[in-house]
């Protein structure tokens, strides 16, 4: 297949490594930031290849993970009313709020529904104009401009029985809020490409010339992944910080100017608490008081609520790379995608998830 | 964190959340959760050494004859659908659990249970889809039953077949027999079933009409047995959870490993692509007319070549071997020629994000 196949070749990929191994002298710690580049180096087993000199610890950019426990309780209690039509992207659903999940809300009657896009939503509101119907708006800059295009074409329909449950949040602040960090250790990142098909990647530019470490935009398929680490490794070893463009087939410098335009449009920035990782400021989208009667949280009277992680997980640790999933104590034990104790073991492109579904043989013979 | 105590208002352990006390979709999915449900509730109710082998049929012996008996149920939606309906699928699922220890079917029940309204002339198709099916493949429904349900109390209609069959004198295939060494093979292309009900469901379109592998594989396993009485140890045929829950059940049952190879593994074009779209792994999606076999290394290539020599079977392929490292845990060689698990899916597969 077509734009797959040469990207999952086994003797690219040995050249490359070849290449990486002549090529590194120091070590070296690089980070992945998106949840879909982790879930491509465990399913792939990336990190068994490279050189041992390069450390890969894995970032904030799950999307699921990241999605504030308060926000799951209130789609849960949204989703839990009756009359309501609640449509969620599929793994959104077994995520844990406090007490319950979208699963179960199912289970136990509510009409929870899954769809591929949020338009599929408006044509549900369309279908039930008795029923409220409520999409969970969540996940990066990436899904940001088709949500803000639901709610923006629900306005323009006049729909009065649509509204979403919005939590966006952005890469580079959580990214500024790392390089901050005194205990930062990634020396290079591999930037989210498809976070930067619609954004561009000017904003790492900043970021690069701030803090003086590389960024190389990367794709999702094994090779594009070999090729950002070689890419970052080189700048690394020549002493350069530039952000470089691997995922050229898909990512400009200026990114999609009109999904940045209708993003605008519909959302502003604000503080958003993250998942694992705390409050950090500016960064999250929400909807703009013109389109606020299509904002679920003033539609629905849902008071906020405060829970806490338990003690055991340490996925904040995880999600700034502090850590790697096997070093948690809970690993694979009390902790296993059937039940998590922290959301990066329930998404699919959640940290720990990925080391469990494809690299527990690694980890028990290591033991 | 205690965890004894008993969770207050403010502070509040998200997880792990009370998992066990509500029956949910995922414990149909044919993975973890089907595999935990039928330990803690069913296993132990039901307990004895024919129902304790977990394979797909049971087999029952009746004054020196081996009888195999097996009992389905089908719950699909949409009910019809490229490639079959609930009725024609109602006859391959039966035989197909039959055939998967050799047996030959005899003959099938099938009982129907009937939401009211459904149009007559909706059950009338899927009555004669289920007898041109059984008809087909050589067995006759002998008995049956028929309830209606009230409005809203099922989907349109649900259809439960049970089946009876005779295994063949000497042939022993259980999911325990695996060795070290034996060879697996695949009898054809996966996930074409569970995407092709997918596309239905999602309104995805193909250049060619991707069709449901929804067939009776009777026929084929009488061909495979013919060619190595003896050097079969176990089938499976990988429905529900697909290719990776019937060999992680085998790899369980017999607590041996097993390693797969990613480029032996054959999946269409059309399912590639439908599964890169919507963020699934082929791996875990349905079929109703493949089948796995496990087979003595010295069996494997007259096997092979009677899977290929027979129309269900044209595209066999050898994709892995059982070995002794890692019991109870199937891997696989990725295409970039490194290794990972294939585990068990804990529910549904659900689409990602992004």
């Amino acid at each position: 297949m077509k734009y797959l196949d040469e990207y999952r070749d086994e003797r690219i990929a040995r050249a490359l490594v070849a290449d990486l191994h002549h090529r590194v002298a120091r070590p070296w710690v690089l980070m992945e930031i998106c949840g879909g580049q982790t879930h491509t180096l465990m399913r792939y087993g990336i990190d068994e290849l490279v050189p041992k000199e390069i450390t890969l610890v894995h970032g904030p950019g799950c999307p699921v993970c990241v999605t504030p426990l308060e926000i799951i309780d209130k789609a849960i209690r949204i989703a839990s009313r009756p009359g309501v039509i609640f449509v969620s992207y599929g793994d959104m659903l077994r995520v844990p709020g406090s007490e319950s999940d979208l699963l179960r809300v199912k289970a136990a009657g509510g009409d929870v529904r899954v769809v591929y896009s949020p338009m599929e939503a408006l044509k549900i509101a369309r279908a039930n104009p008795q029923r409220q119907v409520v999409f969970f708006g969540i996940g990066f800059e990436t899904t940001a401009p088709a949500n803000a295009m639901a709610v923006w074409q629900a306005r323009r329909e006049g729909l009065r029985n649509f509204s979403m449950l919005a939590s966006h949040v952005l890469v580079p602040p959580a990214i500024r809020l790392l390089l901050r960090s005194p205990q930062n250790r990634v020396q290079g990142f591999i930037a989210p490409g498809h976070v930067c098909t619609v954004m561009g990647y000017r904003e790492y530019e900043a970021l690069a010339q701030e803090f003086r470490v590389p960024f190389v935009v990367g794709g999702f398929e094994p090779i594009d992944l070999l090729e950002a680490i070689s890419m970052l490794v080189a700048q690394l070893e020549e002493g350069r910080a530039e952000v470089e463009n691997q995922y050229v087939r898909s990512v400009s410098r200026e990114g999609n100017g009109p999904a940045q335009a209708i993003m605008q449009e519909v959302f502003e920035v604000c503080d958003r608490k993250w998942r694992g990782v705390g409050p950090i400021p500016e960064s999250g989208l929400r909807l703009r008081p013109e389109f606020a009667a299509y904002d679920a949280e003033k539609v629905f009277d849902v008071a906020s609520c405060s829970a806490e992680e338990p003690a055991e997980c340490i996925s904040a640790q995880v999600l700034q790379g502090l850590k790697k999933p096997v070093d948690c104590p809970a690993f694979g034990k009390r902790c296993t995608p059937e039940s998590p104790l922290g959301a990066p073991m329930v998404s699919a492109e959640g940290a720990c998830a990925a080391y469990y579904q494809y690299r527990r043989l690694a980890v028990v013979s290591q033991d | 964190m205690t965890v004894n105590e008993e969770p207050k208002l403010g502070f509040v352990c998200p997880t792990p959340l009370p998992s066990k006390d509500t029956v949910l979709l995922g414990h149909g999915s044919g993975g973890k959760l089907t595999a935990d449900l039928i330990r803690r509730v069913f296993l132990p109710a039901f307990q004895n050494p024919i129902l304790a082998r977990l394979d797909d049929q049971a087999i029952v012996s009746v004054n020196g004859l081996r009888l195999a008996f097996t009992t389905d149920s089908f719950v699909v939606q949409p009910l019809f659908f490229p490639g079959g309906d609930i009725g024609s699928l109602a006859v391959h699922g039966t035989v197909n659990d039959l055939a998967m220890g050799g047996a030959q079917p005899l003959c099938l029940s099938a009982a129907f249970i009937i939401e009211e309204g459904l149009p007559m002339e909706i059950l009338s198709q899927v009555v004669n889809s289920l007898h041109l099916a059984a008809e087909s493949a050589g067995v006759q429904v002998v008995t049956g039953d028929t309830k209606v349900v009230e409005k809203g109390s099922g989907d349109g209609l649900f259809i439960n077949t049970s089946g009876l069959g005779i295994v063949p004198e000497g042939l022993c295939l259980s999911a325990d027999q695996a060795r070290p060494g034996d060879r697996i093979l695949l009898s054809g292309s996966i996930g074409e079933h569970g995407i092709a009900i997918m596309a239905v469901r999602e309104g995805l379109e193909f250049d060619s009409p991707l069709q449901s592998d929804s067939a009776a594989l009777h026929e084929l396993v009488a061909a495979m047995v013919a060619a190595a009485p003896a050097g079969i140890r176990c089938m499976r045929d990988p429905t529900r959870g697909g290719l990776s829950s019937a060999l992680n059940e085998i790899a369980a049952q017999s607590q041996v490993g097993m390693l797969l190879d990613d480029r032996t593994i054959p999946v269409r074009e059309e399912v590639r692509g439908a599964c890169e779209l919507l963020g699934l792994d082929p791996l875990y999606v349905a079929n109703e007319g493949k089948l796995v076999a496990v087979v003595a290394p010295e069996s494997a290539e007259y096997v092979l070549g009677a899977m290929r020599s027979h129309p269900l079977g044209e595209r066999a392929e050898l994709i892995g071997t059982v070995t002794d490292a890692h019991p109870g845990v199937v891997a696989i060689r990725t295409l970039i020629g490194t290794t990972r698990i294939v585990d068990m899916l804990a529910g549904d597969q659900l689409p990602r994000i992004c």
